[in-house]
């Protein structure tokens, strides 16, 4: 009896436990030795007993039952794919933001659980019984629904972008944070289903003069934006679901605003009400913040919109590259003004270009995954991707950005990102002349 | 029974007042969905300020007064003098600063309206306690406010639903529309593909290496 799988169950567990622990090790150190000792290899520590000619644990003994997972969660050996924050970013935890981890995911929709968060006062825990959505102001008859209500309204399901208006906002003044993670986490893309807006207020009645939107929170920071009414009557979305489940706790459970293609601080979570109005509100999230301050000391307000924008995800500082030969640049491009038709990329910091290819579904306002195919043979490598949109703007590089908006701006920072790829495969945030 | 296994928890009566309430005021829409919301009910939720003025209940307060309450519920986190403790935010001073390399965006020299000052307090503060502070109390803090930040400079001034509407705060004018898309675009021409720049130099490298947890800590 040579092969490990004899001793069993309890066996079994432990060598699982073994190898997570060493694929966990290797996950810790990427970007450090791991990158150098992998270009011989693999990035995983490996057990002999599992992989042929032998026979694995898994291969011989059964496995857990229907019942064992209600609630299906990751494998135990993703237990690294999780969303992080920066810790010393924010005051407190209750207002402050995790990152969603954009390196370890594919495709364009991103899973429910690794959606960022951005919160102002914590999560609020709203009992869908004793929810509410209050519609008031500027309305023939101020009404209320019930969710049971809005789920009686027709609904769409619709795929869309949420970025945090700060994304990238850390790299003004120069690169600063050594992951895709940290510096463009700030994104999910999901689907959602949801009413549109349009047929809530209609139920209300609008008045002539209604000309602006204040969708309120039932958090307790109350957070509250003001939309115009155009773009609340055009695609805004009363959403309860997100990915065909009832959104989580950290996204607004049981319902939230879905602004498609704005700064997602206008995407109220956990939303009780709207007040209907004909003139902005001028709220402090639209005043002392989520306005744009350029070098002249004036400042930007009412910057809704979210620019086109691009980063390549793998290889990044998280993701070194692990193996000589044949490999994959992919990444994410979006806009918040239509589609995205091309994304270039290039491996020299800027000085040639070539087209991506965009595989998966190209919607407006949405994920846009891209991939390039490419040789590395060790040489060193300034990996950026600059997206062009369907009105025709160009994802700028920062300089481009610096130069209409200084460094000061916080907010909108859509600048074309550069890894620095190294010999040995690791990957540094890095900005290039 | 499955989409709404709550409904099981709610009492008999509680669900028949609700249809009643339902069938008593449906909307006036095509889909005859929800029910007219009451004047108290509106009165409860209905917080919000506007520049105007709009919005604002009867009330009050001096800065002495509300230097008493600042102190007692703001100032663990905003200082005595608003002017901040660690990364809580600062709420005075900054003047002049906009246009410096170190920017500080204060209730004095950044925020536009004062309206935002009382309508952000009621709704939001204090921190872990919002909508508790009653409308004297947030008059009096914002007149503080105004203090620390010299916008008004007599300690025995009184801020009151009457006179809020006439203070103005210095920035004001210095918010300007939105100017995207601001860098070029397809209409200045194709971007360029090959030899764009010759030599490229690394000009700078993330100053934070280390921010990715130790994966088996951070779970």
């Amino acid at each position: 009896m040579a092969r490990q799988g004899s001793k069993g169950g309890s066996g079994g567990v432990a060598s699982r436990r073994a190898f997570l622990k060493g694929g966990v090790a290797a996950g810790a150190a990427a970007g450090g030795a791991l990158a150098t000792g992998a270009l011989g290899g693999s990035a995983m520590a490996q057990n002999a007993d599992n992989m042929a000619p032998n026979v694995a644990d898994w291969s011989r003994y059964l496995g857990e039952g229907v019942d064992a997972r209600p609630y299906g969660t990751p494998s135990e050996f993703e237990a690294h794919v999780v969303r992080r924050n920066v810790e010393w970013l924010t005051a407190s935890p209750e207002s402050s933001v995790n990152f969603t981890p954009l390196h370890d995911l594919e495709g364009i929709i991103t899973p429910n659980g690794l959606c960022f968060e951005r919160h102002h006062g914590g999560i609020a825990e709203v009992d869908p019984a004793d929810y509410q959505l209050m519609i008031n102001g500027l309305v023939d008859k101020p009404m209320i629904f019930t969710l049971q209500d809005l789920m009686r309204f027709p609904r769409v399901n619709r795929i869309y972008f949420l970025e945090c208006a700060a994304n990238s906002g850390m790299e003004w003044r120069g690169a600063q944070l050594n992951g895709c993670q940290f510096t463009h986490g700030m994104v999910h893309c999901l689907m959602y289903t949801g009413v549109p807006l349009k047929l809530i207020l209609e139920e209300a009645g609008l008045k002539p003069n209604a000309k602006w939107l204040m969708p309120e929170g039932g958090d307790s920071s109350g957070m509250n934006r003001s939309v115009p009414i155009e773009k609340g009557l055009d695609d805004c979305l009363v959403a309860f679901k997100m990915n065909g489940e009832a959104l989580r706790p950290e996204q607004g459970y049981p319902v939230r605003l879905v602004v498609p293609g704005w700064e997602g601080n206008m995407w109220v979570k956990w939303l009780r009400r709207i007040e209907v109005g004909d003139e902005p509100w001028h709220t402090r999230e639209e005043t002392s913040k989520y306005t744009d301050l350029l070098e002249d000391g004036k400042a930007r307000r009412f910057t809704w919109v979210m620019d086109v924008k691009s980063v390549v995800t793998n290889p990044s500082p998280q993701a070194p590259l692990l193996v000589k030969g044949h490999n994959i640049i992919t990444g994410l491009a979006w806009s918040g003004r239509g589609t995205i038709d091309r994304v270039d990329v290039t491996l020299d910091g800027g000085n040639n270009w070539r087209t991506a290819r965009i595989d998966g579904p190209v919607l407006p306002m949405s994920l846009t995954r891209f991939y390039v195919e490419f040789d590395w043979q060790g040489e060193d490598l300034l990996l950026q991707s600059r997206a062009i949109d369907s009105t025709g703007d160009i994802q700028p590089t920062k300089d481009e950005l610096r130069a209409v908006r200084g460094t000061n701006s916080i907010y909108h920072n859509n600048g074309i990102q550069t890894w620095h790829v190294r010999s040995n495969g690791e990957v540094e945030n890095v900005e290039v002349s | 029974m499955s989409r709404f296994p709550e409904l099981a928890r709610v009492g008999a009566a509680t669900l028949a007042l609700s249809l009643l309430l339902a069938a008593g005021a449906a909307s006036a829409g095509k889909f005859g969905i929800g029910r007219e919301a009451r004047d108290e009910e509106v009165a409860g939720w209905d917080i919000d300020i506007r520049p105007d003025g709009q919005g604002l209940p009867a009330g009050s307060g001096s800065v002495q007064q509300g230097e008493e309450v600042f102190l007692e519920l703001c100032a663990a986190c905003h200082g005595d003098f608003a002017e901040g403790v660690d990364r809580w935010p600062v709420l005075s001073g900054g003047a002049d600063s906009l246009a410096s390399e170190d920017p500080v965006k204060t209730v004095g020299s950044y925020w536009p309206y004062l309206s935002t000052v009382y309508d952000y307090i009621y709704r939001a503060m204090p921190f872990g306690d919002a909508q508790s502070l009653t409308p004297d109390e947030v008059y009096a803090i914002t007149a503080y406010i105004l203090y620390m930040n010299d916008v008004v400079g007599d300690e025995t001034f009184v801020l009151s639903q009457e006179n809020f509407a006439d203070m103005r705060l210095p920035n004001e004018a210095n918010f300007i529309p939105d100017a995207r898309p601001d860098t070029p675009t397809l209409a200045d021409g194709e971007p360029c593909m090959s030899d764009c720049k010759g030599q490229v130099e690394i000009t700078g490298r993330a100053r934070i290496l280390d921010v990715t947890p130790d994966s088996d800590e951070s779970n």
